[in-house]
């Protein structure tokens, strides 16, 4: 059994998350993720906006800064920047990281500045009450979309890739090792590593959409995800609401500390010498 | 920089100066956007930090860059940020994010004309209050001002003095006139410059409180990655640094937090007098239009009027008790501003009655000349 204590603050149990969320699921897969990098935990800065899953960052013992909304990957960036040896992680919602801070997730991914964003996909402002998210699918309920949200929603994956990030992967609260293996992946990569993870929000958003019970929502996401290679195979029609799941980009690309330490070596020579 | 012939004069902008202050307080990270009147600080920082070591970063907006700073202050690299009324403005949330998780770092406001996007490239003093209260709740503020090129040079390092000690944000409000005046000006060396850097815990990580004060009211401070991981949050929080809504704790650290500056007003409030030991009648006057005041007050002297400059060098908290004194010796007090009253409604808060307080304000762009100071001072002499 995998020794979650260790990296748990047993003391500020109970956690404030509803019964038959994602969020402790994906969590728990990130702790195995990083247990197997052998990373130190004084070496680990975690780093979240706000909204429920941005509430993890106070429960795992780590450096940890609870920030503002749509911010963290913002302050991620001066974290990194003024300590490059550490490991950067950020978690964060749908809402938090491609509404309020979509400015700072796409500039991230084009600096390709080394941090891992795990994006807690839910598809809905889960602490807030249910409003509509920029993930919302197009008809879905929301407590501010109750005729059925009418935007059509970000392809979040997608976004990241087409900003820049290094390293972009899709994955859903369902597939529990796929899910460490890629925060694994994306940790280890040097460079703006996005994983999404599509998880459940049972309360604020399950139950308007007459979703059914937590357990049906994780059985969605088995039935709902294909592999890239399957999807591949697919015409866009039938991937219609699937949920594409896989390594989406993983390339080698200059990362921005380390082309700005070489900048710091040839500009500080340049002025010693 | 020493040099044996003697020291160095050189000819330097409000703005390069305030960057090069921020340099000799030991700037690590700078993080901006560019905003008119203040670029020239980003500027010269992107040429000059890369160069010592430090970093420097034009981010996606000035939301960004405030967030950027706190996340590099908090790994232990002093930190500042430089911007203009709009930005400005953009800036608050995470001003108060600072004050309530503690993090030192220097915030430079180059005013210009607002609101809004108002006068891009002329000076102003319509911040004052926002600089006091932009950000929401009750929060401390320590704000200082600059009157000239060598002065916005040691105020920048005052600035980070104080945001060190305190492990609280500091503003520092210049305007475009010091932002873009140029005078010769001589640094003094590096050993005449007190730098202050923040407390560190003595205690080691497993007996380390973040949020415990030292009897002064100021936690030491543990950066991240040194081996004391703790959590830093937005969310009220008792002395573990964890969220809390238990009354008492609640009320104990949004006082705590005021009361780092309250108790220190002394420490910190700073003003320069000048020919006021006799006088009459008393400017009070910050910033650019501190030198138009200088100028009629001097004027004024050699026609034989007794009046005198009182220059707050810090704006907040407000020097209530050095306005209360001058107050009583005077018949007027004159606050010259390039807004609409905002310090003298502060004045006439202050002397209650005691005095008179002239108001003399312009809000077209342009600064206020000596010879309109000088009018009013014979009007009330
Ligand atoms: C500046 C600001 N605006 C609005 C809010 C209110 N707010 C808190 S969390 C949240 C949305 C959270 O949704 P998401 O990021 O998707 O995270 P979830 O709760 O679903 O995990 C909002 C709008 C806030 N805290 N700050
Ligand atoms: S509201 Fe939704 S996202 Fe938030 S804790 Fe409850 S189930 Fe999870």
């Amino acid at each position: 059994m995998f020794n979650y204590e260790k990296y748990l603050r047993m003391n500020r149990f109970p956690h404030i998350w509803c019964t038959g969320c994602g969020i402790g699921v994906v969590l728990k897969a990130l702790l195995r993720a990083i247990d197997s990098l052998k990373l130190s935990k004084d070496e680990v800065v975690m780093v979240s906006g706000i909204g429920c899953s941005s509430r993890a960052t106070g429960y795992v013992d780590f450096n940890t800064l609870h920030t503002t909304h749509g911010r963290a990957i913002a302050f991620a960036t001066g974290v990194k920047m003024a300590k490059p040896e550490m490991t950067v992680i950020v978690v964060s919602g749908d809402g938090d990281a491609t509404a309020i801070g979509g400015n700072h997730y796409i500039h991230a991914a084009r600096r390709n500045i080394d941090m891992t964003v795990i994006l807690f996909n839910n598809h809905i402002y889960g602490m807030t009450g249910g409003q509509y998210s920029p993930t919302t699918p197009q008809g879905r309920f929301a407590s501010t979309a109750p005729y059925g949200n009418l935007e059509a929603p970000f392809n979040t994956s997608g976004l990241a890739e087409a900003a820049g990030a290094s390293f972009v992967a899709r994955t859903t609260a369902y597939q529990v090792a796929q899910m460490e293996r890629f925060m694994k992946q994306g940790i280890q990569k040097k460079g703006f590593s996005l994983i999404e993870v599509r998880t459940p929000c049972p309360v604020a958003y399950g139950r308007r959409n007459r979703l059914g019970s937590p357990v049906d929502m994780f059985k969605a996401l088995k039935e709902g995800s294909l592999t890239k290679a399957q999807a591949e195979k697919m015409k866009p029609e039938e991937l219609e609401g699937k949920i594409i799941t896989g390594v989406l980009v993983d390339v080698e690309k200059p990362e921005y500390i380390d082309e700005y330490d070489k900048l710091i070596e040839r500009v500080g020579k340049a002025v010693s010498g | 920089m020493a040099n044996p012939k003697g020291r160095k004069v050189r000819m330097m902008q409000g703005n390069e100066a305030c960057a090069e202050g921020a340099l000799r307080a030991g700037l690590k990270f700078f993080a901006g956007y560019p905003i008119t009147p203040s670029s020239e600080i980003a500027e010269c920082l992107a040429l000059k930090l890369p160069r010592r070591g430090g970093k420097f970063i034009q981010m996606e907006d000035e939301i960004a860059a405030m967030a950027a700073i706190l996340g590099a202050s908090l790994m232990g690299a002093k930190s500042m940020t430089a911007t203009s009324g709009p930005g400005f403005s953009l800036k608050q949330e995470n001003l108060g994010y600072a004050t309530i998780a503690e993090i030192p770092c220097v915030v430079v406001n180059v005013q210009r004309g607002g609101p809004s996007t108002g006068l891009p490239t002329q000076a102003a003093q319509g911040d004052l209050m926002q600089a006091r209260w932009g950000t929401h709740g009750d929060h401390p503020a320590i704000v200082l001002s600059a009157s000239g090129v060598l002065e916005a040079f040691m105020q920048t390092v005052r600035a980070f003095n104080l945001s060190e000690r305190f492990r609280t944000p500091v503003i520092l409000l210049l305007d475009e006139i010091i932002g873009h005046i140029n005078e010769k000006v001589v640094l003094p060396e590096e050993e005449e410059i007190e730098v202050l850097n923040r407390r560190r815990p003595t205690v080691p990580p497993e007996e380390y409180l973040p949020y415990a004060a030292a009897e002064d009211g100021v936690p030491p401070m543990a950066n991240f990655g040194e081996g004391y991981r703790y959590h830093v949050t937005g969310l009220m929080h008792d002395e573990t640094g964890f969220p809390t809504t238990i009354p008492e704790k609640v009320d104990h650290a949004l006082r705590r937090i005021n009361s780092k500056v309250d108790n220190h007003v002394e420490e910190i409030i700073e003003v320069n007098r000048f020919e006021l030991e006799d006088a009459r009648v008393a400017v009070v006057a910050y910033g650019a239009t501190a030198r138009s005041a200088k100028r009629a007050v001097t004027d004024a002297r050699e026609k034989g009027l007794k009046v005198g400059l009182l220059r707050p060098l810090v704006l907040w908290p407000f020097p209530k008790e050095e306005i209360l004194a001058l107050a009583k010796d005077v018949s007027h007090i004159i606050v010259p501003e390039l807004n609409l009253g905002q310090f003298a409604h502060e004045v006439e808060w202050a002397v209650c009655g005691k005095t008179e307080v002239v108001k003399l304000n312009r809000v077209d762009g342009e600064p206020i000349r000596p010879a309109q100071i000088l009018d009013v001072i014979e009007k009330v002499s």
